[in-house]
């Protein structure tokens, strides 16, 4: 079996600071990290690997940097690693990320494509189901848990707001994973030491097979309006009462407050 | 020459530290309370690659160098120097040493449980009478067929109780003193072989360390290491990588110390501003970090020879001398940061005292380093 999981290089936004003044967010000294949502669907593919042989590849788009992601996921286990990174890739929203992704796709084979449910920078959800789209492959997001068959069926747990549903999928899929599916492994030591002395492919636009019309800041229909940080709320309180009884705590609540 | 980390150490930085906050930090308080050897922690290191970090990937190790070893009991001693103490006598005193002086079939045996932390290792010179003065070993090896008969005990033995491999030190000739010292490699169960005492410790609680006796103990011809007579030699050369290890113990004590000292004084306030605004507080982190840094840099350069095979007999000696005495300054200065919460176990810079006073004094005390040093000067 082929995995091919796709992860996204992060701010560590437990770290991130907003400048109040330009409601900018403060990137220095951030740290970067693998996104979490992917760190999960990365530690389900290697137990695939360990119990069906599987073999693994990480694809990632970004800045040079971003290899260090790449580096951290062959220390837990990956096989492969491929960084996308090209100028007219710089800009992209989650479109044109989506179709850079699905154009080095086309040009891999796979049983099954890894996806994270969403990267801590964006919280969109939107690339793994763009990607699935692009490549005309059925989709499972917001898994939790997955098994194989060994042959050619995934038995896939889907998180809704309400339970889960219990799905089964045939290779090739798509699914998108969450962080809480899997507690993700340490890197090994032996393959933080190797990491470095194999190869990360570096693939740009000529690798590829997409359209140039779909990539970079010119396939982004996304436009920042305004980034601005939230105002923080005191959290509200859940009272069950009669309407004359509530009509009454909801004045002292708001003379408490000197709102009234 | 170079002071900056490669992209290797970095990366494994990254891991080691992550692995410390989460899986050894949260255990510290209370292994040290209830005197617990952490079993779970080193179940977790294993399969990590902690327990056999330069251990040859032949050898089911990691095929990691000293350097990051080092890092590793740095990081680990930063969160519990318990833990740290477990892998630096594991490693450093076991395995390398079986690595370094084993033949094939005993590296074959011992290397990949070892590495795996599978099997735990331990070191045995140490005795009653025999301290600083390794030569004045009582335990004895008598040659009896194709084995040895080994009588005797050691004291002070880190990982005793829970070990499944020791390294032992024993006289083979009396007459020839430290030429009449030879090494063992002697596995838990081996009938005439038990465990003595437990130490009740002021520091490093956690970690078990005991008495070892040996009656009428039977050891098969294959388990000696190394050749007759010249275990002294294998144990001294054991203990100079010790020493990196203990120095790297009390470089992480000491860092852990500051951490939690810098997040205090912002957090505390007294006289309407937090501790950090005094310049008192200043001075004593500026000082504080001033030393752990010096201490690093001693410590790494002597894994760095190490790793070069060249002799670091003496700057393993005084790293381990600096960083310890960095380790009881800093923790020291550290609880006086507190104030009175700093002299409860309600913060972790009580222990974080406690634990460095050990370093000071065990894998040769800081006498012992004076004179390793001084020697070779006057040489």
């Amino acid at each position: 079996m082929k995995i091919i999981v796709c992860i996204k290089q992060v701010p560590d936004t437990t770290e991130i600071k907003i400048n109040p003044a330009t409601g900018t967010l403060i990137r220095e000294g951030v740290p970067s990290i693998m996104n979490p949502d992917d760190k999960g669907g990365l530690e389900m593919a290697l137990e695939l690997k360990e119990k069906h042989n599987a073999h693994i590849t990480v694809l990632t788009m970004g800045p040079p940097q971003a290899d260090s992601i790449l580096r951290e996921a062959m220390s837990m286990g990956a096989d492969r690693a491929i960084l996308l990174t090209d100028k007219r890739f710089a800009g992209a929203d989650t479109l044109a990320t989506s179709h850079a992704l699905a154009g080095a796709l086309r040009k891999l084979d796979f049983d099954l494509i890894i996806t994270g449910r969403q990267a801590i920078d964006g919280d969109t959800a939107q690339v793994g189901p763009q990607i699935a789209e692009h490549l005309g492959l059925p989709q499972v997001t917001y898994l939790r848990d997955l098994s194989f068959d060994g042959n050619k069926t995934f038995t896939l747990t889907r998180e809704t707001e309400e339970g889960y549903q219990l799905l089964e999928a045939d290779a090739p899929c798509l699914v998108t994973v969450l962080a809480s599916a899997r507690k993700a492994r340490y890197m090994r030591v032996r393959g933080i030491v190797e990491a470095y002395s194999r190869d990360v492919e570096i693939w740009g636009f000529e690798q590829i097979e997409v359209n140039e019309e779909f990539l970079g800041l010119k396939g982004s229909p996304t436009q920042v309006k305004k980034a601005f940080a939230k105002d923080m709320k005191s959290p509200g309180s859940v009272y069950e009462a009669e309407p004359e009884e509530a009509v009454g705590i909801i004045i002292s609540k708001l003379k408490e407050k000197f709102i009234i | 020459m170079d002071f900056n980390l490669s992209k290797t150490q970095i990366l494994f930085q990254q891991m080691i530290h992550q692995f410390a906050e989460k899986e050894v930090k949260p255990l510290a308080a209370e292994i040290d309370e209830m005197e617990r050897f952490p079993v779970e922690t080193v179940q977790k290191m294993g399969p990590v690659g902690i327990m056999g970090i330069p251990i040859p990937v032949a050898y089911g190790g990691a095929g990691g160098d000293t350097l990051l070893y080092t890092m590793a009991v740095e990081h680990l001693s930063r969160a519990c120097a318990t833990t740290g103490v477990i892998v630096s006598a594991h490693t450093s005193l076991c395995a390398v040493p079986i690595l370094e002086y084993g033949t094939e079939e005993q590296k074959q045996k011992y290397l990949p449980r070892l590495a795996a932390g599978e099997w735990i290792g331990a070191f045995g010179l140490t005795e009653p009478n025999a301290g600083t003065d390794a030569s004045a070993q009582q335990t004895t090896a008598i040659p009896d067929g194709d084995g040895f008969i080994l009588n005797g005990s050691k004291i002070f033995i880190t990982n005793a109780e829970y070990a499944h491999v020791y390294v032992i030190m024993a006289m083979t000739d009396r007459s020839r003193g430290t030429k009449g010292i030879t090494a063992f490699i002697v596995e838990k169960g081996t009938p005439g072989f038990s465990i003595g005492k437990k130490e009740k410790k002021m520091g490093i609680r956690g970690s078990a360390t005991c008495e070892l006796i040996f009656e009428n103990c039977r050891i098969p011809k294959g388990n000696q290491l190394g050749k007759t007579n010249e275990g002294f030699g294998i144990a001294m050369k054991a203990l100079d990588g010790g020493r990196i290890g203990i120095a790297a113990q009390a470089l992480g004590i000491a860092q852990g110390a500051l951490t939690e000292t810098i997040k205090y004084v912002k957090e505390r306030k007294q006289f309407g501003k937090p501790l950090s605004a005094f310049q008192n507080t200043q001075f004593q982190l500026a000082d504080m970090e001033t030393r752990v840094q010096a201490a690093r840099w001693l410590v790494y350069r002597a894994a760095s020879l190490k790793d070069q095979k060249v002799n670091y007999s003496s700057e393993a000696a005084m790293a381990k001398l600096f960083a310890a005495e960095v380790a009881m300054e800093v923790t020291t200065k550290a609880v006086q940061c507190h104030g009175g919460y700093g002299y409860t176990r309600e913060y972790p810079v009580e222990r974080m005292m406690r634990d460095a006073k050990i370093t000071e004094i065990y894998e040769g005390t800081s006498e012992v380093q004076r004179m390793v040093i001084s020697a070779k000067l006057l040489k």
